[in-house]
C-alpha cells in the first residue's frame, strides 16, 4: 500500500501522475524528450536501455520492468536477454559504446562524482558525442528520481512481468503522454 | 573542466540547462511547480528540503545554491547550517523535522521511506500532498545533483554568484530568464 491515499489504484508511477496532475505533465514530457524525442542519435531502444539499467541498479521493480520491456520490443529482445545485459552488459552483445555509455550510467546512479574523465574518454573513442554522452548522464539521472519517486511513496508494482510486455507495445506508440495514465 | 562543452560563463545547473533547452524545459516547469507553485508548504521549507537532499549527495553547487536560497527567504543563515548539521536539533518545526527526514532518506534509498517515517509526518500535521511533495523534491534533487556533478560542471569563481543566483531565483523562480545570460559575462 502507497503511504499516501491516491484515490485510485494505478500501479507505480501512474497512481502517482493521477494524483497530481500539475507534476504529472513535466514529467512526462522530460521522460518524452529524453526517450523517444527523434532528434537524437541513440535509438529509442538504446535510451530506454540506460533507463532500464539504472532502475534495475536502484532495485525499482516497476520502472525496469516497464522499460526493460520497452528495450525489449525496441530492440527485439526477450525478456532473458534483457535480464542478462542488465546483469552483466560487458558480456552482452551490444555496441562497444552502449557499454561505454552504460558503464557513464552505473557511475551517475552511484552518485554523479564516481562519473571518471576515463569513462568519458572511452566512451569518445568508441564514437559517442558530446550530445550522446550528455543525454546518458541526464537519463541515469532522470532515473534517479523516477525512482526514487516510485519507491519514496511505496507504490504498488503488478509481479507478473509479463504484464509490463504486455503493454509495451501500444506504450511504444504512445509515448510518454498524460493520455496513457487515464 | 565538465566533460562536455559549456558556457564559461555559466557554473553548475546553468550551463546544463542552456546546453539542452528541450530537456530544460520540462526541468524547468516540474521545479516551478514544486518550489514555487502553490502549496501549504512555504518556499523557505521547500527550499531547505531542497538542500538538505543536495548536501546528503554531496552536490556543492546545488548545497550552496539553495542554502543561499532558504538564508534569503528565511531572513537567516542558522535555519539551512543547523539543519545541514542535524535535523533532530535544527530550529524547525516537528513536521519540518520528519519531512525533511523523509527527503533525506529518500536521497540516500528511497526504500528506506519506512511507515513509522510517514507516520511521524502525518501525526506532526503533514498531509498527504505535503509528503508526496516532499519524495518528489528529493527526488528531483538527486536528478539535479547527479547531472551537475555526473558532467563535471564548473563551480563560480566567485562566492558572489551564488548571492545573485540565489535573488534570481527567489525573485524570479525557475523559469528560463526571457533574456538569456549573455548579461553574466564579464
Amino acid at each position: 500500500m502507497a503511504h499516501i491515499e491516491l484515490n485510485n489504484e494505478l500501479p507505480g508511477i501512474r497512481g502517482l501522475m493521477a494524483y497530481r496532475p500539475e507534476t504529472e505533465a513535466p514529467l512526462n514530457a522530460l521522460a518524452e524528450v529524453l526517450l523517444r524525442s527523434d532528434d537524437n542519435s541513440l535509438s529509442r531502444g538504446e535510451r530506454e536501455l540506460i533507463a532500464t539499467y539504472v532502475s534495475y541498479l536502484n532495485d525499482c521493480f516497476f520502472c525496469q520492468n516497464v522499460h526493460g520491456a520497452l528495450a525489449g520490443h525496441y530492440l527485439e529482445c526477450n525478456v532473458r536477454q534483457i535480464d542478462d545485459i542488465k546483469e552483466n552488459f560487458a558480456a552482452s552483445p551490444i555496441s562497444e559504446k552502449m557499454k561505454a555509455l552504460l558503464s557513464i550510467a552505473g557511475s551517475v546512479q552511484k552518485g554523479g562524482k564516481n562519473v571518471t574523465p576515463e569513462q568519458v574518454e572511452h566512451a569518445r573513442a568508441n564514437g559517442a558525442t558530446d550530445t550522446e554522452i550528455h543525454d546518458t548522464v541526464l537519463i541515469a539521472a532522470a532515473f534517479c528520481m523516477f525512482n526514487r519517486y516510485v519507491d519514496g511513496l511505496a507504490t504498488w508494482a503488478p509481479a507478473d512481468r509479463q504484464f509490463y510486455v504486455d503493454r509495451a507495445p501500444q506504450r511504444a506508440l504512445d509515448g510518454y503522454q498524460s493520455s496513457v495514465y487515464k | 573542466m565538465p566533460y562536455i562543452p559549456l558556457e564559461g560563463h555559466l557554473p553548475g545547473i546553468t550551463g546544463l540547462l542552456e546546453y539542452r533547452k528541450d530537456s530544460a524545459q520540462p526541468i524547468r516547469d516540474l521545479t516551478q511547480v514544486l518550489l514555487r507553485g502553490p502549496s501549504t508548504l512555504t518556499e523557505g521549507e521547500r527550499e531547505l528540503l531542497a538542500t538538505v537532499v543536495s548536501h546528503g549527495n554531496g552536490c556543492k553547487f546545488c548545497t550552496t545554491a539553495h542554502t543561499a536560497a532558504v538564508d534569503l527567504l528565511m531572513g537567516d543563515s542558522e535555519t539551512a547550517a543547523a539543519v545541514k548539521h542535524d535535523i533532530e536539533t535544527a530550529p524547525v518545526s516537528e513536521k519540518m523535522k520528519a519531512l525533511l527526514t523523509i527527503a533525506k532518506l529518500t536521497g540516500k534509498d528511497a526504500k528506506t521511506v519506512s511507515a513509522e517515517v510517514i507516520t511521524r509526518a502525518k501525526n506532526a500535521g503533514a498531509s498527504d500532498i505535503e509528503i508526496h511533495d516532499t519524495v518528489l523534491i528529493a527526488a528531483l534533487f538527486c536528478l539535479y545533483n547527479r547531472y551537475v556533478d555526473g558532467l563535471a560542471t564548473a563551480l563560480p569563481a566567485e562566492p558572489g554568484y551564488y548571492v545573485v543566483l540565489a535573488e534570481r531565483i527567489v525573485s524570479h523562480g525557475y523559469q528560463r530568464l526571457p533574456q538569456g545570460y549573455d548579461h553574466l559575462k564579464k
